[in-house]
This record gives C-alpha cells, sequence and structure tokens, in this order.
C-alpha cells in the first residue's frame, strides 16, 4: 500500500461509518432504533470517561453516577414543563462542577486510592437517588420522562431522537477531537504517562487534573440527560455500581486512550450482549468470559488489537524497503 | 446500654467476618498487586460447592472439607494461573476489569446452573440466644466470632512465626530482594492465592447461614472487605483485621442509631475521610512512588 492510498484509507472508512450510522437506522424497527440510540448515548458517556482515564490517567468509579445526575436533572426538569436544551445545559453544569470537587481528592491520592474514592462517592449517589423521595421519586423513579421537541419539530419519533443523539455524539466527537488535539490534550497525555515529571516541565498539573475530572464528568451528565427521555423512566438501579463498572469496561475493552476506543468498547457493551441473546440464559456468562478473553488477548483492548497489527504491518513494509533499498546499494557499488 | 452492647457484639462478628474476606484481598494485592472486584463472588461460591456436596448426599462436614478444597483449587489455583499470571505483566487496570467481568460470570453461572432462589443452608450453631448479664448474644455470633478469630490468630502465627510465613511477606514487600536471597517469590506468590481461596471459603461457611445460599451474596460483601481493607490500611493482614472490626461495628451502629436508608453511606463516608486525612490507611505504611 503506498501512501497516498493510505492517507485516503482512514478518511473513507470514517465516511463508510458515517454513511451506516446515518442511513442504515432507517430500515431498523422499534427496538433496532433503541439500541442503536443508547449506543450513542452510552458511548457519549465513555468518551467522558477516556478523557478522564485513557488520556489523564485518574482511575474513575464514578461515571454512573454523573450519568445518574443528568438522567435526574433531566426527567425533573423535562416533566415539570422546561425543555430539554434548559435540562442538559443544568446536567452539564452540575456534572462539571460536582466532577470538579471530585476531583480534589485526586490531587491528594492515586490509582486504586482514586478508585475508591470514587466508588464511594458512586454508592453515595445512588442513595441520594434511592432515598430522596420529594425530589428522586424514590424507588419508583420518575416516569413518563417526555421527548423533547426543537424549534416545534417533534422529536418522539424513536427514529427522530435516533438523529438527534446521533447529532449531539458527533458534535462531542468534533469536540472531544479538537481538545486531544490541543495543548491541552497533550497535557492530559503527559499527566498520564509521569505525573512528577509533567509538572517539572510546567504543566499545572493541579488545574488539569481538576478539569479532566470535570470535563469527563460533564459529559457524563450530557449522555444522561439524553437517556432519560429515550428510556422514559428514570430509577436508581440504572445507575448503581453496575453501570460505572460497565462504562469503566467499555473504555477498557475498547482501548483507553485511543479516540475511537469507547465508540467500540459502548458497541461491544451495548450491542454484543443483545446479539447473544438467542443464547438465552446463557448470553451474559457467554459475554463476562468473551470480556475476560479479550483482555488476556489484548489488555490494551480491541483497538489495542488493530493497532499492534497495523504498527507489525509497517515494520514489515518498513524493513523490506531498507532491505530493497541496501541490495540496490550494493548492486550499484558492485 | 445492654442493647448497645448487644450491637456491638453483633458488629464484632459481621466485622470479623468482612476482616476475613479483607485478609485475602489485602494478601493478593500485596503480592500481585492484583484488585479482586471479584472477592465477593469468591465468598458466594464455595457455599454452592458445600451445597452440591450435600446434594449427593454427603455428610455436613464432608461438604465443608469438599468445599474448602475446592474454593482452594479453583478460586485460588485456577484463577491465579488463568486470570492473573496472563494479566499481571499488563499493569493494574486490565487485571481489575477482568474481575469485574469475573464477578458476572461467576454470580450468572450460579444464578442458570444452580438456582436464581437463595438456598437455606446448615449452620454451625444452634438458633438461640445466650444471655450473659442481661445481654443476649446469639450462639450464631460467638461461633462466628470464634472461628474467625481462630483462623486470622492461625495466620498471623503462620505470618510471623514460621520461615513459610517470613517468605511470603519477603515476597510481597521487596520481590527482588527476596528472590536475590533465595526465596522462591513465585511459590510464595501462589500460596497467597491458596490462602485467600480458603479464607473466602471460610467466610462463606460463616455467613451463609445468615444470609441463606444466594447469587447475589457477594455484592455488598465485596464491597465492605474493600472499604475494611483501606481503612485498616491496605498493605498490612493487620490492618484488614482493625479495619474488618471496625467497619462491622460502625456498620451496626449506625443501622441502629442513624437511619437504616442512609445505613450504606456510613461506611462510604468512613472510607473518604480514611482516604482524605490517612491515605495509608489506620495502620498502613506510606507506598513508595516511582518517578
Amino acid at each position: 500500500m503506498n501512501a497516498k492510498a493510505r492517507n485516503l484509507l482512514v478518511p473513507s472508512a470514517l465516511a463508510i461509518v458515517a454513511l451506516f450510522l446515518i442511513f442504515a437506522p432507517l430500515t431498523f424497527h422499534r427496538y433496532g432504533l433503541y439500541i442503536s440510540s443508547q449506543w450513542a448515548v452510552m458511548t457519549i458517556a465513555a468518551i467522558g470517561l477516556n478523557l478522564t482515564l485513557g488520556y489523564a490517567g485518574q482511575v474513575s468509579l464514578a461515571q454512573g453516577a454523573f450519568v445518574g445526575i443528568g438522567a435526574y436533572s433531566a426527567a425533573i426538569l423535562t416533566t415539570h414543563g422546561w425543555p430539554l436544551i434548559a435540562a442538559i445545559a443544568l446536567a452539564l453544569v452540575l456534572c462539571f462542577a460536582i466532577g470538579w470537587l471530585l476531583g480534589y481528592p485526586a490531587l491528594r491520592v492515586q490509582h486504586h486510592y482514586l478508585a475508591f474514592v470514587t466508588l464511594a462517592f458512586s454508592t453515595l449517589a445512588f442513595l441520594v437517588f434511592r432515598n430522596e423521595s420529594w425530589l428522586t421519586g424514590g424507588t419508583e423513579g420518575i416516569d413518563s420522562v417526555p421527548r423533547p421537541s426543537l424549534f416545534g419539530f417533534s422529536l418522539a419519533p424513536h427514529l427522530r431522537y435516533y438523529y438527534f443523539c446521533l447529532f449531539v455524539l458527533a458534535l462531542v466527537t468534533l469536540a472531544t477531537l479538537g481538545l486531544v488535539r490541543s495543548p491541552w490534550g497533550r497535557a492530559f497525555i503527559a499527566l498520564r504517562e509521569n505525573p512528577i515529571r509533567a509538572m517539572s516541565l510546567g504543566v499545572d498539573t493541579r488545574r488539569y487534573i481538576l478539569m479532566a475530572f470535570a470535563i469527563g464528568s460533564a459529559l457524563g451528565g450530557l449522555s444522561g440527560a439524553l437517556y432519560a427521555p429515550l428510556v422514559g423512566l428514570v430509577e436508581p438501579p440504572a445507575f448503581a455500581l453496575t453501570l460505572s463498572f460497565d462504562l469503566l469496561m467499555m473504555v477498557i475493552v475498547g482501548g483507553a486512550g485511543y479516540f475511537i476506543g469507547p465508540f467500540v468498547g459502548a458497541m461491544i457493551a451495548v450491542l454484543l450482549p443483545d446479539w447473544l441473546r438467542f443464547l438465552d440464559r446463557y448470553y451474559l456468562i457467554l459475554y463476562a468470559l468473551l470480556v475476560m478473553a479479550l483482555l488476556i488477548y489484548s489488555p490494551t483492548g480491541l483497538v489495542g488489537v488493530a493497532d499492534r497489527f497495523f504498527i507489525r504491518r509497517r515494520t514489515k513494509a518498513a524493513s523490506t524497503a531498507r532491505a530493497a533499498l541496501s541490495a540496490s546499494m550494493e548492486s550499484e557499488g558492485a | 446500654m445492654a442493647n448497645f452492647i448487644a450491637l456491638v457484639i453483633a458488629g464484632l462478628a459481621t466485622g470479623a467476618l468482612y476482616a476475613l474476606v479483607a485478609i485475602g484481598f489485602t494478601l493478593l494485592w500485596q503480592t500481585s498487586q492484583t484488585i479482586n472486584f471479584a472477592q465477593g463472588e469468591f465468598v458466594m461460591l464455595p457455599a454452592f460447592f458445600m451445597l452440591a456436596a450435600m446434594n449427593l448426599h454427603l455428610p455436613f462436614w464432608a461438604a465443608i472439607l469438599i468445599g474448602i478444597a475446592l474454593s482452594t483449587a479453583i478460586l485460588g489455583f485456577a484463577f491465579k494461573k488463568l486470570l492473573v499470571d496472563p494479566m499481571l505483566q499488563h499493569g493494574v487496570l486490565p487485571l481489575a476489569i477482568a474481575t469485574m467481568a469475573l464477578s458476572t460470570f461467576l454470580k450468572e453461572s450460579v444464578k442458570t446452573f444452580y438456582s436464581a432462589e437463595a438456598s437455606p443452608f446448615p449452620s454451625l450453631a444452634p438458633d438461640m440466644d445466650l444471655h450473659i448479664l442481661g445481654v443476649a448474644v446469639s450462639w450464631q455470633n460467638i461461633a462466628v466470632l470464634a472461628v474467625a478469630l481462630a483462623a486470622m490468630l492461625a495466620l498471623q502465627l503462620l505470618m510471623n512465626r514460621t520461615l513459610l510465613g517470613r517468605q511470603m511477606q519477603a515476597a510481597a514487600q521487596n520481590p527482588l530482594a527476596a528472590r536475590i536471597l533465595g526465596v522462591p517469590v513465585e511459590r510464595m506468590i501462589l500460596y497467597t492465592f491458596l490462602i485467600n481461596g480458603a479464607l473466602v471459603a471460610l467466610a462463606s461457611l460463616l455467613i451463609t447461614p445468615i444470609y441463606l445460599a444466594k447469587f447475589t451474596n457477594g455484592e455488598t460483601l465485596g464491597l465492605a472487605a474493600f472499604v475494611a481493607a483501606i481503612v485498616g490500611g491496605f498493605n498490612q493482614i493487620r490492618g484488614a483485621i482493625v479495619g474488618g472490626l471496625l467497619l462491622g461495628v460502625v456498620d451496626n451502629l449506625a443501622a441502629a442509631y442513624v437511619s437504616t436508608q442512609y445505613r450504606g453511606a456510613i461506611p462510604m463516608l468512613l472510607l473518604i475521610v480514611i482516604i482524605l486525612f490517612r491515605p495509608n490507611g489506620l495502620l498502613g505504611r506510606a507506598e513508595e512512588r516511582t518517578v
């Protein structure tokens, strides 16, 4: 493959994926659309966690709680007659602020300790969702969350709501792409690779750690605000610790620190259990086995597998090129 | 006051169980940086081994031995060889995620292949109360406390008084130096996994009569073990014991005096406060950091 063809490969692959995401759902039924929308919504939350974990290297087991905070914000506001846009704004601001505060422990402790602080936060958030009935409806939750309308155009039909989620996902993707390519993104990676070295090079590590948490959490909130109208029902068990585990699994299984990792990971976590449903009651057993097998085979996730494959091919191509070059030089010299 | 003392004793019994589970958790962390998110399910499972053995009409004591043996083999040996060893060199996080998947696997397997319903489980002690000085203590709790404390004492003696235990400690604290001094580090690490397998089986035997055997039993227990391990000090067995006992008492008192709704919040607040102000736990030492 020459360089020109390779330069075309990535954009054309992206174009095919985009066309598929736009046109394939036209043929989907109700349930297919629901699953596809769920993929888009969960991908947004996973992108946020990938920023915090994959780029900035801060382990968080609280992303599910932020999805919950976003979902409850949307459910409470829209059932009181506010537009969804207001709810999204509230979810973003609220989760950004709480995420910022949750970042403070990260300034003191790292790695597994941080994982446990965020785990504790998740549990506390779940207890608040379940117990503060005056606000959250308690164990019954809040039902019949309405789908929004945009400039008088109703998004209630499943296909339209899917496109709305896809549109928001596209916005988030572009914004995140800009972020990770900016000096901020480089500062995040410096933080992940070696915090002390980053600090000695003049990176304000304090601010970037808090920022990584805040932005990642805000995306969790956004995802939740889209989740509430999608499902229509917001209840505490949906945002228990399991969701945080699932989101973390999505990021790692997809490939932490790779930009497309969360997209792939969310696909695995949302679609794979569904494809395995023909196995009836064995499907979760097989799903868990597949996740373990994948992680044993490639701890850097699915994108890591592809990455290794391409690197190997590139090294191979480079070494054949080198061999050919030295051979031609030798023949010239002879 | 009598009520308070009864609550504390019941709390100590629960705490001794937490401590058993937390010790194993700490051991795996010390020797091989394994954060085992399936530790709760590890406690849930051996009870089902024992039930399965009893379904084959074996007596209770034989079922207990089979349960402990199977647990040591599967949750100790096989867990290390099949999951931990291949993933160890790739860092803490992928392995932690794999243990999350393992916990789903164990839970769903029990639910699918055994039963989704709770099954009764025979108790070691009669279902009666002992009255001392006006305080009612259940025999169940006394049995739990006695067995758990005996197990912890035996483990402490093994760790501190025998060559094997010293070698295990050396392997945990400084694998390189231990290897140079001729300690078979690999085998010592394997032993800690086997010990964990036996400890969770023991915890399973003690806790299942109280909660009945159900596939969801591990969920709260695993969390309690994390909290106990961290509160006490993530890198010390003594820490796990203190953390477990403290957590059990706090948990029981909170349920009685604070509110049942927010009972679960107290251990979490304890965890956050400890991590923020004493990140190495009550008894822990600082871990070295690399630049």
